[in-house]
Order: C-alpha cells, then structure tokens, then sequence
C-alpha cells in the first residue's frame, strides 16, 4: 500500500501522482492521511484503483471519478463525487450539500446523512444514502436512482426526469412534478441489488418509489397564465 | 463567497487563547475572500465590566486623531476623568469610559474628531476591520494576543458594496451587538429606508449593516435575539449564513436556500463555526467534536 501525506506534499501532488496511474499500475492501494478538510482530494481519477482517505475533506472529494473505489473515513464537503462517470466512492461520515451533483455513473454510498441538493441533476449514478437527506434533493434528476434509508427534506425530485426515487422514512414535501409510484417486482429486484452493494441492511418493501408525473417535460398552453 | 469563523468558549480555560485559535481559523478562510477582513471579540472580567464601556474608534490618521485624544476627552467632559483612558492599536484604538458617561462622551468626541469613526460600543465587544488579508489584519491588532469568552471573524469578498474600512465585516449596531454575512441581501435599499424611516442611522450602502441594524431595530423594540432572527427569515429576502454576536451570547442562522456554506463543532471547550471544516481543524479536541451543517431557517443559540 502507499501512503501519501496531504499536508506534507500538497495537493497538486497527490492528484498527478494519482493521475499517472494507469490501467496496469501495481501500486492499487493508496492511503491519504492529514486530508484536514482540504479541497479537491482524488479528483478526476481514471484507473482501477483504491484511495482510502484518512479523515475529512472539503469540496468536491472525488470529483468525476473514473474506474477508482474511494472511502473516506470521515466527512465531506460540498459535490463529493460530482460528476463521477464510473467506479465506487463510500463515505463513512456526512456529505455536504450537493453530493453526488450531476453524477453519469458509479456508486456513491453516503453512511450518515447527505444535506440539501443530494443528487441534484444526476444523470446516471446510482447514490445510496445510510441517513437522511436534505431540501431539493434529486432537482431535475435525469436518470439513476438514489435511494435513501432516512427521511427527505422539502420539495423532493423537484421538477424531476426519469431518475427514479426511493425513500424508507418520511418526505416532508414532494418538489413540481414528483409523485408516489408503485413499487413493481422489478423496482424490487433493482432496489436489493443498490441495496446490497451499498452494505445497507434494509428490506426494500420498506421504501416508497417517487418519479416524474412527466406534466413538464413540454411546453403546455395552458400553463402560459403562470409564467 | 466570503469566509466566516466564530468561537463561543465554554471552558474558560481557553479564554486567554480565544485570539489565536480565532485569527488562525480565519486565516484558513482567506481565499474565501481576499478583499478585508474583521474580527469582533468579547472579552471581559464576568462582573465588573459592566461599570465601564468600551468604544472602538477608527481613524484613516490615528497619528493625528489619538494621539492627545484622551486628554483632550478628559478636558471636555465634568467628571470622572480618571476612568477614561485610550489604548491605540494601528488605526484602532479601544476608548474606556464610565458606563453612564458613553453618551457624553461621543458626543465630546463627534466635537473634537469628527472624522474618528465608532465601530464598536458595549461592556464586552471590540471590533478590528480592515482592508487587507486575514493575516495582515490580524497581526496589525495583535488579535492573536487577545483573551476573550467569544469571537466572530469575516474575510470579505466584497459584492454589495464598495472595498473599505466601513464596509468590512463584522457590522455592530447595537451596544456589545455584531454580525457577519456570508451571501447578498436583495431587499436592502428597501428595508434600509423603512428603518432610516424609524429613525435608524447607516454608515455605508451594504447590505449587511442593514441586517445588522434590522436585528437590532427589532431588540429596541422588544424583540430576544432569538425573535429578531426568526422575523429577519421572513423579512431578509437573499443569501445568507449569519454568525451574531452579543455580550454573553453567539448565534447562527442560515437562509431556507441554505446555499452558503456552514459547519460547525461542538465539544465541552467550545461551540465553533466556519465556512469550512479547514477552519476547524486546529482546535484541541477537533477529532471527538460533534460536526453537523446548521439546518436551513433555522436559529442556533448559545449563551454563557
């Protein structure tokens, strides 16, 4: 295993050693310690290997990550894994607002609570989150599917698209457009398998599916009155 | 984006480090915002502050404004002269003066400097602002020498309102009052005017003195802090995450957007707040804290 000291080596370091890593390398564990909060830790990653951060970090941790599987035992700041295309990021501690933002591909498991924006236009990532999360998560979700074993905050999938919402614990409100589904044989199988694969021990017959009404997907005349 | 740092003590063993925990959590924040910089501490003795008043003057000249100031003071006011005295730090200097004389004696010093500007007034509160970085700032007024029970600090990247001494963070309004912003306040020329209207003065256009004085418009009035929090969530339309402080007192209050970043942490030392987790890293015992975001419209109080 490699261990790379943030504090001591900076961060423009860390990121191009983690960078030169290629498809082949053999160094494929690599252990951050000092991260103390600091901005941007293994962003940008494109190689099948395992980052273990040693402590909290602030923005953006993970950020369009590729191939690589990322724990951080602590906390993140806001839009860890923002934008990740593929590959596994596994927070120990909370996330910030915006986690998972905009998100293509990968698994982004979360084992306390994510705050306000959770998801907010994912587009294909899959984020599993153990705790609670905040207002206006999954805002224009595109597709995926975020699952959440807690409680949801206000306006929940505002103005959704086709990512699909599962929640155990309550919602305080649904955003434009999100509504209650029927939770099918297939939605079940789906949720299990995100379920598994996120270490959650959950039975997916507890949760309620939420999704697109689909009434704001197109311009309507007859909504010209509220704008 | 600006940076915000705050630092309520519960053990007082701390207090004689309250400066320098606080100038270094601000200086971590300095690329939050680059353009000035301010802190407000509390210090005091528990008990027998509240026989005196501390004004804390600024002056774009102290060479000239300070010095002879205290004599000059002493020679225009009846009584009491041996309880006034001035300490100058930089272009700060801490006026102390007899509680019942503070009304006198701002009106002796409008008279003798009018271009001396009061920044602060109250038994606990001392505020430092300038143009410049944190660091800068910090070591200009000794901050990191100072002992206290409480402390806000800002690094400032300015929006609202032009890059100046006035227009730094924190704003005080009101006796032993202060609060910093991070965000913008949509509403402030009209709100402003309701207040100029009842009889409120402003020292600059920013949007943040406006919330300042609205929360301490709202205290005359009969208002807790707490209240006045909770009817700014209605009346302060923007972006905000609010650190306040009064003598004995720290609050945090976040917009229902909650865009504008907040951590804070919590231990049996101390209730601390920063934009960022960076800025909480060096505090003792930062590993076992309890770390938690502030909920969105939601108002945080503690009180010694």
């Amino acid at each position: 295993m490699q261990i790379f000291d943030l504090e001591d080596r900076g961060l423009r370091a860390l990121n191009q050693t983690l960078h030169d890593q290629a498809n082949d390398t053999n160094q494929t564990s690599w252990e951050i310690i000092n991260p103390r909060g600091s901005h941007a830790i293994a962003v940008g990653l494109d190689a099948p290997i395992e980052v273990k951060i040693k402590g909290s970090t602030g923005y953006y941790c993970g950020g369009m990550n590729k191939q690589a599987d990322i724990l951080v035992e602590g906390s993140v700041g806001p839009g860890v894994a923002e934008n990740m295309m593929s590959g596994t990021v596994v927070i120990e501690g909370d996330a910030s607002q915006y986690a998972g933002a905009t998100g293509r591909g990968g698994l982004l498991v979360i084992k306390g609570n994510a705050s306000s924006r959770c998801g907010i236009s994912m587009k294909g990532i899959n984020i599993v989150v153990h705790g609670n999360i905040g207002h206006m998560s999954a805002f224009m979700a595109q597709s995926g599917n975020l699952v959440v074993l807690g409680d949801a905050g206000d306006a929940l999938g505002d103005s959704l698209y086709e990512a699909q919402l599962f929640v155990r614990g309550t919602v305080k409100s649904l955003g434009a457009d999100c509504v209650k589904k029927e939770m099918r044989a297939e939605h079940i199988a789906l949720l299990q398998n995100l379920l598994d694969m996120a270490g959650a021990d959950a039975s997916p017959k507890e949760f309620t599916r939420y999704g697109s009404a689909r009434q704001l997907y197109h311009f309507d005349i007859d909504n010209t009155g509220a704008y | 984006m600006c940076g915000i740092v705050g630092l309520f003590l519960k053990d007082q063993s701390l207090q004689p480090q309250l400066g320098s925990l606080l100038s270094d959590m601000l200086v971590t924040m300095s690329d939050r915002g680059p353009d000035s910089a301010g802190i407000a501490i509390y210090s005091g003795d528990g008990e027998f502050r509240s026989s005196a008043t501390k004004l804390t003057l600024q002056s774009n000249a102290p060479d000239k404004d300070f010095v002879d100031l205290a004599a000059d003071i002493k020679a225009e006011v009846e009584t009491n002269q041996s309880k006034i005295s001035l300490t100058i730090k930089d272009t700060h200097a801490v006026l102390t003066v007899p509680a019942d004389m503070v009304d006198e004696v701002r009106t002796v010093l409008t008279k003798l400097r009018p271009n001396v500007r009061v920044m602060s007034v109250g038994e606990a509160i001392e505020i430092y602002k300038e143009v410049g970085l944190p660091r800068s700032v910090a070591d200009r007024f000794a901050v990191s020498q100072m002992s206290g029970t409480h402390g806000i600090g800002h690094t400032r990247m300015a929006t609202e309102s032009a890059v100046t001494t006035m227009g730094a963070h924190p704003f005080s309004t009101g006796a032993d009052q202060c609060l910093v912003h991070n965000g913008s306040l949509s509403n402030h020329n009209s709100l402003r005017r309701k207040l100029i209207r009842n009889g409120v003065h402003f020292e600059t256009d920013n949007d943040t003195e406006v919330a300042a004085a609205y929360l301490t418009h709202s205290m005359q009035k009969g208002a807790s802090l707490g209240e006045a929090l909770e009817s700014g969530l209605d009346d302060l339309d923007g972006f905000y995450t609010f650190v306040v402080g009064t003598r004995d007192g720290f609050g945090v209050v976040r917009d229902p957007i909650a865009c504008k970043p907040a951590v804070m942490a919590e231990t049996d030392q101390y209730v601390a707040f920063g934009s960022e987790y960076r800025a909480l890293v060096n505090l003792p015992g930062i590993d076992v804290a309890h770390i938690w975001e502030p909920e969105p419209a939601t108002v945080y109080f503690w009180t010694h």
